[in-house]
């Protein structure tokens, strides 16, 4: 995403600055290595060293390219191309580089470096914005003096309603730092106008929606996901329906970008859990053009629209993480993208047996959608820690408890037709007689997530599943 | 002056879209915003005038506290609430 590295001449290349006790101190050492072979490159001052001829590289266009961290720096450059650096001084280091003996006999043996001007904390934006933002392709709208800026992002019908971030070049450009992903790459095709969404686009709405660079790539998978023709995005935002597109993160990533497993995890407060589902969101509204009123056509929607997303707890759940039960393997980063809204709450502070447990969750289960309804709505069951200790103490895992609710599931169709209970919804006359599951094979996805006090759990209803619905998807983060 | 990078697909402008013009006055109300410089009253009122002439339902007069600031939020308010036009005058 950078403009092109400046090319440096072959041989020895030193940057250095003034403003750098280590430099200043082998400046004798530098005067005396003058030659076709050898060429200065000074950030803030092209006198110094003195009495030699110096390149002034304070735009920092050099040493920005070139990732210069440390000051002094000798690089070795053979036909346009880095072979060897060394940073600070240490004689030995330096004599080997350069093939001479008793370099600065008077100085010190050895010396730490001083920061480069190029990665100055107080710098690196305006170098960001100048030298990797200048390659971004979106269009620049300029806000008028008299413009709000957080105002004219709403007058453009940028916001999911709530304020967003100004997606500077600045913070886009440090944002795209949160991906080995070239900026220009296209990662999906985004309903519903079915535009061609390149990672700079995903970078500018996680911007806005309050990502830090390293929920990037979590961002960018989800949408990757949620773009199949399997979740169907499309159909999900256009649906009367409650659903939207609900994020699962399983692996490594989850602690390392600081999302919230815990105390609250399905609700407010944890940046990661808040603004990931919510960057999603925006793609779909910004990018695809996906609205509230437009194509989203939901009777009455639910909070979780605005963006929802969590990490399973995978230390200390009896069962395996979700992302493995669907086929990835453990420890391998993953998002799951379920189709779903709610949650509905789950209370048994009684049961001490996995058996009663599994019997509570089943019944309360049965009401997904409607109790009378079965097979083509799908659900995610969360199971809180507390609850998660019921089954582990009777030495439940996951294939135990999703076999037992397949059991307790099963349900007799004859009180599930149309006029059974007094109730007209329900299924045809002609399945009467029958058994049928509440839920299609794989249709009821369980995980681990919670505080540690409470024993409660959570169902988080799903939208019609299948070709006509939407499938749960689950990617590996990359 | 803030820049932003544009959210959206760019398939559609970057400015805010303006309003149709109206095909006739007929049955609108119209807001005259005074910006509340000298004689700009009666400049208004020959095209108040005008307006009621050209079939305007109603001509509403509205004046800014001061021509050197914009407008305050409840006078904007105010007039897209009861006005279908507004015609900010400009005199001097």
């Amino acid at each position: 995403m950078s403009l092109e590295r400046p090319p440096l001449p072959d041989g020895i290349v030193a940057v250095v600055k003034r403003d750098c006790a280590t430099c200043r101190l082998v400046e004798p050492v530098l005067q005396g290595m003058v030659g076709d072979g050898f060429h200065i490159y000074s950030q803030d001052d092209p006198t110094f060293p003195s009495d030699v001829d110096v390149v002034d590289d304070s735009d920092l266009i050099v040493s920005y390219h070139w990732d210069i961290e440390t000051v002094p720096t000798l690089l070795r450059i053979v036909g346009g191309v880095e072979t060897e650096r060394i940073v600070g001084w240490k004689r030995e280091e330096w004599e080997a580089f350069i093939g001479v003996d008793a370099l600065g006999p008077d100085l010190p043996d050895w010396r730490p470096g001083c920061g480069s001007l190029s990665v100055d904390p107080t710098r690196t934006d305006e170098l960001r914005a100048r030298f990797s933002a200048a390659g971004l392709q979106s269009r620049r709208v300029d806000f008028a003096d008299l413009e709000d800026e957080f105002e004219a992002m709403y007058d453009r019908g940028w916001s999911d309603g709530l304020p967003v971030i100004p997606p500077t070049e600045a913070r886009v450009a440090r944002m795209l730092e949160g991906t080995d992903r070239a900026a220009e790459s296209v990662v999906t095709i985004v309903p519903p106008d079915l535009v061609e969404c390149t990672v700079e686009k995903v970078a500018i709405n996680a911007v806005m929606a309050g990502c830090l660079p390293e929920y990037l790539p979590v961002v960018l998978t989800a949408l990757e996901a949620a773009c199949t023709s399997e979740f169907n995005m499309h159909g999900l935002l256009a649906t009367t329906f409650f659903s939207g597109p609900i994020v699962v993160v399983n692996g490594p990533i989850r602690t390392r970008i600081g999302m919230n497993d815990g105390v609250n995890a399905l609700g407010q407060g944890n940046r990661a859990n808040a603004t990931i589902g919510r960057a999603l969101q925006l793609v779909i509204r910004n990018v695809g053009g996906g609205k509230p009123g437009g194509v989203d056509r939901a009777t009455m929607g639910s909070p979780g629209k605005l963006g929802w997303c969590f990490p399973e707890r995978e230390e200390g759940s009896p069962l395996s993480p979700l992302s493995v039960a669907r086929g990835l393997d453990a420890g391998v980063d993953a998002v799951t993208l379920f189709a779903g809204h709610g949650p509905q709450s789950i209370i048994d502070q009684k049961s001490r047996t996995a058996e009663s447990l599994a019997r509570t969750f089943a019944v309360c289960l049965r009401s997904v959608a409607h109790p009378k309804l079965c097979i083509k709505i799908d659900a995610m069951l969360v199971i809180s820690p507390e609850h998660g200790r019921v089954l582990a103490e009777d030495g439940w895992d996951r294939a135990r408890l999703e076999g037992r609710l397949a059991e307790l599931l099963t349900l007799d169709a004859d009180e599930l037709v149309a006029g059974a209970g007094g109730i007209t919804e329900g299924l045809p006359d002609g399945f009467a007689g029958m058994e049928l599951p509440k839920f299609r094979d794989g249709g009821l996805l369980i995980c681990h997530a919670g505080g540690s006090a409470g024993l409660f759990s959570a169902i988080i209803g799903g939208w019609v599943n299948g070709d006509e619905g939407s499938d749960p998807v689950t990617l590996a983060i990359t | 002056m803030s820049t932003v990078l544009d959210p959206t697909s760019e398939r559609s402008v970057a400015e805010r879209a303006r309003l149709d013009r109206p095909a006739s006055l007929e049955g609108k109300i119209v807001g005259l915003l005074d910006i509340s410089k000298p004689r700009g009253d009666v400049f208004l009122d020959r095209v108040e005038d005008g307006l009621r002439s050209r079939g305007a339902a109603d001509v509403l007069r509205f004046a800014k506290p001061t021509y050197t600031k914009p407008a305050p939020v409840d006078l904007r308010h105010e007039i897209a609430t009861k006005c279908d036009l507004i015609i900010e005058a400009l005199a001097d």
